[in-house]
């Protein structure tokens, strides 16, 4: 008999009680190892966890995870929390679930099939016998491992699954409770700040703090290296201390930067390792018509409302971080190598931080906060991050170029797609390579390098090059990686990653092969593709939107579409947007259609495509990180505006819910799509193509003149 | 120069010892402990730290606390009353309005604030008397939906 595979995240933790404890009191307490970063994900897994158990979703409590006892689940990213946590947890929770019927089957002398759960009530079908999960919570052991000796539900079996329970974390978040890291109280807590260099490769030439240790409340001024901070007993002295501090420093800063408004040449020209990522079929003699187009996008911030921030206890040898961090586990690893210390030394807790979308400052300051902590020895710091240096320091989403060039024939038919674009690795998360991938450990006076970055989790996808291959099916087609190697800016991955430049660039170049021959942009798109979830989006959302190419023309108003699976692997997405084009933009309203496979919560889902399409809205039309040739130049929310209310489109989704299929991350499926849609749509509107990101008044003046 | 700032905080006069130049969000949050007020810019602009004073909405983290001083401070925990929800906080729990969250306090008072001055107000009107809130996550529809349902659930209640 072989057994029965687990859930990869379960087989690496496979102890059932690293997932579920069933307490005497009736609450069902759940620990995983993704963590909440405003997705919503912990009241999924919660939603899951009860599907599975049998008992009211409102006995579940979600553990925050920590590096002491939650399962390891690596970092919470991919838009695979879902798909990762939740299978391991639908499996060990239907394990569970068998342990106790067995219990009571044997409790009963009766075949398990005679017993039925209601709300974590086991009863007897033939007579009014039962008994409690808490009851018998003593009696079953769950300190074995999974051995997958049970099967989670059926499709026809789910109760909660698929229906829209209310978010967990909500209420707290309402009523001003305390579940930010940002709002931890520990007894004797100090307040912590650290100053910055000006530029990344700023080099400090001249340094005399005396006057700001004589400050009121000054605890420590801590240098190391580049790596300045200081520990004031009140936050305001800390904040104060630090700006001071500025003013004690002479630095030398190299004119290192590439020119901002020439970033495509720029990537384009660096040395880069060349990937053919597929090639097939044979391209065509001739084609009738020939097209080609350049698309950018800038460097992105993840431009989180609140600063990042961390709280650290440095005390006999062992130092506790209280961090927002999205990969506890990893993390520690790499602030054990920093400060040359034990794994076990260090315990990290998750606590939860302002909206999350990728690889931001959270891990930094877990550090910065371990090294300011180690100056006050017993004394918790809480260390805050600026809003500046959350906008100037944070990693950025990589600028991007991709370049498309194909032929379409008479038929309608695209006989040649061509794809190449230019990227950096998008990976520089701690924990996975060498060298430790936190800011203050390449300012140390010893320092450890940057690691270069990879573009690919072990066992994992480029990330780069997600999206790239396209959905469609073309005759021939041929895509090429330029690899370039780590860009003088820092950057990690940001939602949806490379998905977002080449679903931006397909999808905008299916409507511009369209108009070359006069075809409608999205029959071209159903034409060429075979997979029925594909082309079930697409109808869903032009027939709800009203998208159609003989519709009554309305003015400055445009309607455009984009598509993609997501990582072509995850979550369905066509969106259609209506944007009306005056001196600016203004993207009037967005119609999504989307399936996730099985939807386990469907204003969940709902949520993160209204969220993803708003941010996607922003990027598109206002964002860009900018520079001169030292120093970061957007620093402020006036340097650097996001979408606002009065701009924000109002988003109708419609879900088509397969629940016999898997389930499938929907956090990032939106962004590229969007982007294609508005352009597609700007295009509609005015008949101006702009490719190059984002599409500012600017940015279009520049099309106009080009064209 | 600390000294003795005496105020009023969600209908309870509080007295704290603090430089007067120090902002009314250290003050509130760290002094004493109403940590639902958020901080994010520390410029004024991005609507997080927003609380009542006098009841109309001001941005607390570049306020000094001095312009507190004998004045009435309205903070996120002063809205429910013991377990009761305020209704703004209600309708944001029944739309499902937020993400992460960090920008709904903020967005609550300044909806108390909105409402309190115009108790129906249009689409159009919240979103532009909100326009200083900003929310990362993109919830804005959601927020609108709150706001409209609480203000339509107030009148409702009223006219019965």
């Amino acid at each position: 008999m072989t057994t029965p595979s687990l859930p990869p995240n379960l087989a690496r933790n496979s102890r059932l009680d690293r997932w579920v404890a069933i307490r005497p009191d009736g609450v069902v307490e759940i620990r995983t190892g993704k963590v909440e970063i405003g997705q919503g994900i912990t009241s999924t897994l919660a939603q899951i966890a009860a599907e599975e158990l049998d008992v009211d979703y409102t006995r579940i409590r979600m553990i925050p995870a920590d590096t002491g006892r939650s399962p390891n689940e690596g970092v919470t990213a991919g838009s695979r929390s879902t798909v990762e946590s939740g299978n391991a947890l639908r499996q060990a929770c239907a394990e569970v679930r068998h342990a106790f019927l067995e219990a009571v089957a044997r409790r009963l002398g009766v075949g398990i099939d005679e017993l039925f759960i209601r709300d974590g009530t086991i009863h007897r079908r033939a007579s009014n016998e039962s008994a409690t999960y808490w009851e018998l919570s003593q009696e079953v052991d769950l300190a074995r491992d999974a051995d997958g000796g049970a099967t989670p539900k059926r499709a026809d079996q789910l109760t909660l699954v698929g229906n829209s329970l209310p978010r967990i974390d909500l209420p707290d978040k309402v009523i001003g409770s305390g579940v930010y890291v940002h709002d931890l109280e520990l007894p004797g807590m100090l307040h912590g700040r650290v100053l910055r260099p000006p530029a990344y490769r700023a080099v400090l030439q001249a340094f005399d703090s005396r006057s700001v240790e004589a400050m009121a409340g000054v605890l420590a001024v801590v240098r190391n290296g580049r790596f300045i901070g200081v520990v004031a007993e009140r936050e305001e002295q800390a904040v104060a201390a630090a700006a001071a501090l500025a003013k004690c420093a002479i630095w030398h800063e190299p004119a290192d930067l590439p020119d901002v408004d020439e970033l495509t040449a720029y990537l384009q020209s660096l040395p880069s390792k060349q990937m053919v990522l597929t090639e097939k079929g044979m391209p065509p003699e001739a084609g009738v018509r020939t097209v080609s187009a350049t698309y950018s996008r800038p460097f992105l911030a993840h431009a989180s409302i609140g600063p990042s921030c961390a709280v650290a206890r440095s005390q006999d040898g062992t130092i506790e971080i209280w961090s927002q961090s999205q990969s506890i586990y990893p993390t520690r690893k790499d602030i054990a190598t920093t400060l040359g210390i034990t794994l076990d030394a260090i315990t990290l807790h998750h606590v939860q931080g302002a909206g999350c979308y990728g690889h931001n400052g959270a891990d930094d300051a877990a550090l910065d906060a371990a090294l300011l902590a180690r100056a006050v020895e017993g004394r918790p710091v809480r260390l805050q991050w600026s809003h500046e240096d959350e906008l100037a320091w944070s990693p950025y989403g990589p600028a991007m170029v991709v370049a498309m060039a194909g032929s379409i024939d008479g038929a309608g038919r695209i006989v040649d797609w061509r794809h190449e674009l230019w990227s950096n690795p998008h990976i520089a998360r701690p924990g996975l390579q060498e060298s430790p991938s936190l800011l203050a450990a390449w300012h140390l006076d010893r320092p450890f390098a940057q690691p270069p970055g990879i573009d690919a989790l072990p066992g994992g996808k480029p990330a780069s090059q997600r999206n790239a291959v396209p959905i469609y099916d073309f005759a021939h087609q041929k895509v090429v990686h330029h690899l370039l190697d780590r860009l003088p800016v820092r950057t990690g991955t940001l939602r949806a990653i490379g998905g977002f430049i080449n679903t931006f660039a397909i999808e905008c170049f299916i409507d511009e092969f369209a108009h070359s021959v006069g075809v409608d942009a999205v029959e071209l798109r159903l034409n060429h593709l075979s997979d029925e979830r594909a082309i079930a989006v697409i109808k869903a959302a032009r027939e709800r939107s009203g998208l159609a190419s003989n519709r009554q023309r309305n003015g400055s108003r445009g309607m455009g579409l984009g598509f993609a699976r997501y990582s072509n692997e995850a979550s369905y997405a066509a969106i259609v947007v209506e944007v009306d084009v005056g001196e600016t933009i203004n993207v009037m309203r967005a119609v999504a259609a989307v399936d996730c496979g099985r939807t386990i919560n469907p204003d969940g889902v709902a949520n993160q495509v209204e969220g993803g399409v708003v941010q996607a809205v922003s990027w598109v039309l206002k964002e860009q990180v900018r520079f001169d040739r030292t120093r970061i130049t957007t620093r402020t929310w006036d340097d650097y505006p996001i979408l606002r209310f009065t701009e924000a489109p109002p988003v109708d989704t419609i879900i088509i819910d397969r629940p016999d299929q898997p389930s499938l991350g929907m956090g990032e499926a939106v962004a590229g799509p969007t982007a294609a849609a508005i352009a597609n749509a700007v295009f509609d509107a005015i008949g101006l193509r702009v490719r190059d990101l984002p599409l500012t008044r600017e940015r279009m003046m520049v099309a106009i003149n080009q064209s | 120069m600390t000294k003795a700032i005496e105020f009023n905080v969600n209908g309870a006069r509080r007295a704290v010892a603090a430089e007067a130049s120090t902002p009314l969000i250290y003050v509130l949050r760290n002094d004493l402990k109403l940590k639902g007020t958020r901080f994010g810019c520390g410029q004024g602009v991005c609507g997080c730290c927003t609380v009542l004073l006098d009841g109309r909405g001001i941005q607390s983290c570049n306020t000094p606390v001095s312009a507190a001083e004998g004045r009435d401070v309205t903070t996120i925990e002063g809205l429910a009353s013991g377990a009761v929800f305020h209704p703004l906080q209600q309708a944001f729990i029944e739309e499902q309005a937020g993400q992460c969250g960090y920008c709904l306090t903020g967005i609550i008072m300044g909806a108390v604030a909105l409402l309190k001055r115009n108790p129906s107000p249009t689409d159009a009107q919240i979103r532009s008397e909100l326009d200083i809130h900003l929310c990362r996550c993109g919830t804005y529809d959601r927020i609108l939906r709150a706001i409209r349902r609480a203000s339509q659930q107030k009148n409702k209640t009223k006219a019965g």
